[in-house]
């Protein structure tokens, strides 16, 4: 017999940032720049309130069902710092991040998440999708709306999340296989938090990554820390650009833990490990960046105190905006469906409405 | 002029507008080089190049999947699934997003695609490969289920259905593919969509059809009239949403109403049909609604097909008794 390797790989991990928020020697440019720095921890704390204020908004039976981000939030802010106004974003149901950095706005996010169609109609946005409820499907429509940009030579790249427990659905391998073959500028985040709901990383896959799971589509995988809001942009950055030039898709695994529940109708108590949590909180992103910001004379408590004002003032004005917003009528229910209504329908609609007036 | 066939009607359709529109894209398994296992595509990446005309992975959720992205991006993508009973891992995809993205963004995302594929049984096709499962579509608010009877038809509905705002799903009955030529002019002309044709007038009975199925109803009307009952006979055409109006007029006029299909008979378009009817009609019915459907079981493998699917001696034998009602 006669044995040779014919195919081997390696999975690349990237952290720019530890968790004492010591920079790495090779640390990127971006990341020196003070101004970008401190945006992007004041993006990351905006999140965290905004997370906040939306479970409050849920208990007090104001708002229905909302994941948050807890824990989470330098992915989506990473990743979503790193695109231009012309990529398009495939969220799914914790991609509350890039959302914000893509110009949906809060009012929106709390519209949908309050019920209402409106939040999903963005009003900068325009091209993103609204966000994929339905596990994993969204790694297929970034691939389909990547096609149409890669028929039309425009360079533009598609970015899409899913959680680590979404990776075993087929649609993820259908999609980042057909994005493999097509050569297709799609960027696939795996927000590897821990947890699918109750359903911890080990009876998820027996690879010792997610990111590998790309290795089968013939596309690159990179493990990065999802914690690090450095490595997460620099990584998202590079294979932001590589969509965009014809360079092809990647797979980003970004290695994070959910500190919160599944959504406000999870109770993590019942599963999830105190000790570990505990652990994970050393480890959040927030702290880390802080303290590399102090490191650099870059923030102070004055600062936070500025920052905390501000930012209540701006999540207070959206959940106003989001209260006062009008309530759908009932001819919304049918107005959309097709761009004409069928004739069949039209008594219902007519019907809807009449009651609705009652 | 040319007389064609009803597969080469859909291929000349899907060329027409290929060659006339820019953002119509084509793509399946198989379709490509080898122009699709039944030929629908035959030729057509070679005169539109492999841009346009595109092998897929074999992934029937992939490729409705890359139908919503791509259409969400302004291209009318045409995605062919390779039958109809390998269409169920990509109901998913239609489902939830195809048949939802314009009502879920208040009309900001739309979904012009088409979604072909052949159905139906009569050709001793292997397992999986002959089903009608027509309902399951017709049943999802915000899809249209188009189903051509006969060559013009398929040529004029394909075009409508290509040039649609939203999503269509367009069967092809394949048992019919080759049996009938008709002359169809390649003029780039479509035919309404949520509109019935009525193909034979008469004043006793309606009969109701699609598909396939058209031909068997065909062929009983011109027995019947030969017993001296003349029947009107309809081709539903598109199946959801129904033009129920055509439907109405014709029952008003006949007072009796039989609904032939291939699918099973419970929880069916034919179950629907008969709704409307007793619901919007029943004054004016003369008889109970017959209906001539394939059995409530499962499709047979091909040696009983025949037993399963619905025969012109079957709706004659329906008519006869609905007309025993005076």
């Amino acid at each position: 017999m006669t044995t040779t390797t014919v195919a081997s790989f390696e999975i690349e991990y990237h952290q720019y940032l530890d968790a004492n928020g010591k920079p790495a020697k090779d640390i990127p440019e971006f990341a020196k720049d003070m101004n970008t720095m401190r945006e992007l921890y004041r993006d990351m704390y905006k999140l965290r309130v905004f997370d906040a204020k939306a479970y409050a908004l849920q208990r007090t039976g104001k708002m229905g069902t909302y994941p948050a981000s807890l824990g989470q939030e330098a992915i989506g802010i990473g990743y979503g710092d790193a695109m231009t106004k012309e990529d398009v974003l495939i969220p799914y149901y914790r991609s509350t991040g890039g959302l914000l950095k893509h110009g949906v706005t809060m009012e929106e996010i709390l519209l949908y998440w309050g019920g209402d169609e409106a939040g999903s109609n963005y009003s900068v946005a325009k091209e993103d999708f609204p966000i994929c409820v339905p596990i994993a499907n969204q790694i297929i429509h970034a691939s389909g709306v990547a096609k149409a940009i890669q028929m039309r030579k425009q360079k533009r790249a598609v970015v899409t999340e899913i959680g680590e427990g979404g990776t075993s659905e087929g649609d993820f391998y259908e999609g980042i296989n057909v994005a493999g073959i097509w050569n297709l500028g799609v960027v696939f985040f795996i927000n590897n938090n821990q947890w699918a709901i109750s359903v911890p990383t080990d009876i998820q896959t027996a690879c010792e990554t997610y990111a590998q799971k790309a290795i089968a589509a013939g596309v690159e995988g990179i493990q990065v820390d999802g914690n690090d809001i450095v490595a997460v942009r620099e990584v998202a950055n590079y294979a932001l650009e590589k969509a965009r030039n014809g360079g092809g898709p990647t797979v980003i695994e970004a290695i994070t833990y959910r500190l919160c529940d599944h959504t406000t109708a999870d109770d993590a108590s019942r599963y999830d490990d105190p000790k570990v949590k505990e652990e994970a909180w050393k480890n959040e992103p927030l702290v880390r960046l802080r303290k590399y910001l102090e490191k650099n004379k870059a923030w102070s408590d004055k600062d936070e105190e500025a920052m905390k004002e501000e930012v209540a003032k701006e999540v207070d004005a959206a959940v106003k905006a989001y209260e006062a917003a009008p309530k759908p009528t009932p001819e919304l229910m049918f107005d959309h469906l097709y761009a004409e209504l069928p004739e069949l329908t039209k008594p219902q609609r007519e019907a809807a409405i009449k009651r609705g007036a009652k | 002029m040319a007389a064609i066939t009803l597969i080469e009607a859909v291929n000349a359709a899907m060329a027409y507008e290929l060659e006339h529109d820019q953002d119509v894209v084509l793509f399946g398994e198989d379709v490509g080089k080898n122009g699709g296992v039944f030929r629908a595509t035959d030729g057509l990446q070679k005169k539109y190049g492999k841009e346009r005309v595109i092998d897929t992975p074999l992934a029937e959720s992939m490729i409705a999947g890359l139908a919503v992205g791509m259409a969400a991006q302004g291209m009318k993508p045409i995605a062919e699934m390779q039958f109809m009973g390998f269409i169920f891992p990509a109901v998913d995809q239609i489902f939830c997003h195809a048949a939802r993205l314009r009502h879920r963004t208040r009309g900001r995302i739309t979904q012009p695609m088409v979604i072909r594929a052949p159905y139906g049984g009569g050709i001793h096709a292997p397992e999986h490969h002959s089903e009608s499962t027509e309902a399951l579509f017709s049943h999802i608010p915000g899809l249209k289920v188009v189903i051509p009877s006969n060559p013009s038809r398929a040529y004029g509905l394909m075009l409508a259905a290509i040039r649609d705002p939203d999503p269509v799903i367009f069967l092809e009955p394949k048992r019919v593919y080759r049996i009938v030529k008709h002359e169809v002019e390649d003029n780039g002309e479509e035919y309404p969509l949520e509109a019935c044709f009525v193909d034979r007038e008469g004043s006793d009975i309606t009969l109701i059809s699609w598909g396939a199925m058209m031909h068997e109803t065909l062929q009983a009307a011109e027995k019947l009239a030969a017993e001296g009952i003349e029947a009107e006979v309809i081709d539903v055409a598109t199946v959801s949403p129904i033009d129920m109006d055509t439907i109405l007029e014709s029952v008003e006029k006949t007072g009796r109403a039989c609904i032939i299909q291939e699918a099973p008979k419970s929880g069916s378009v034919g179950s629907e049909i008969a709704a409307e009817i007793a619901e919007k009609g029943v004054l004016n019915l003369l008889a109970p609604i017959g209906r001539v459907s394939g059995y409530d079981t499962v499709m047979p493998y091909y040696r009983l097909e025949k037993q399963y699917m619905p025969t012109v001696d079957r709706i004659l034998d329906e008519v006869r008794t609905i007309m025993e009602y005076k």
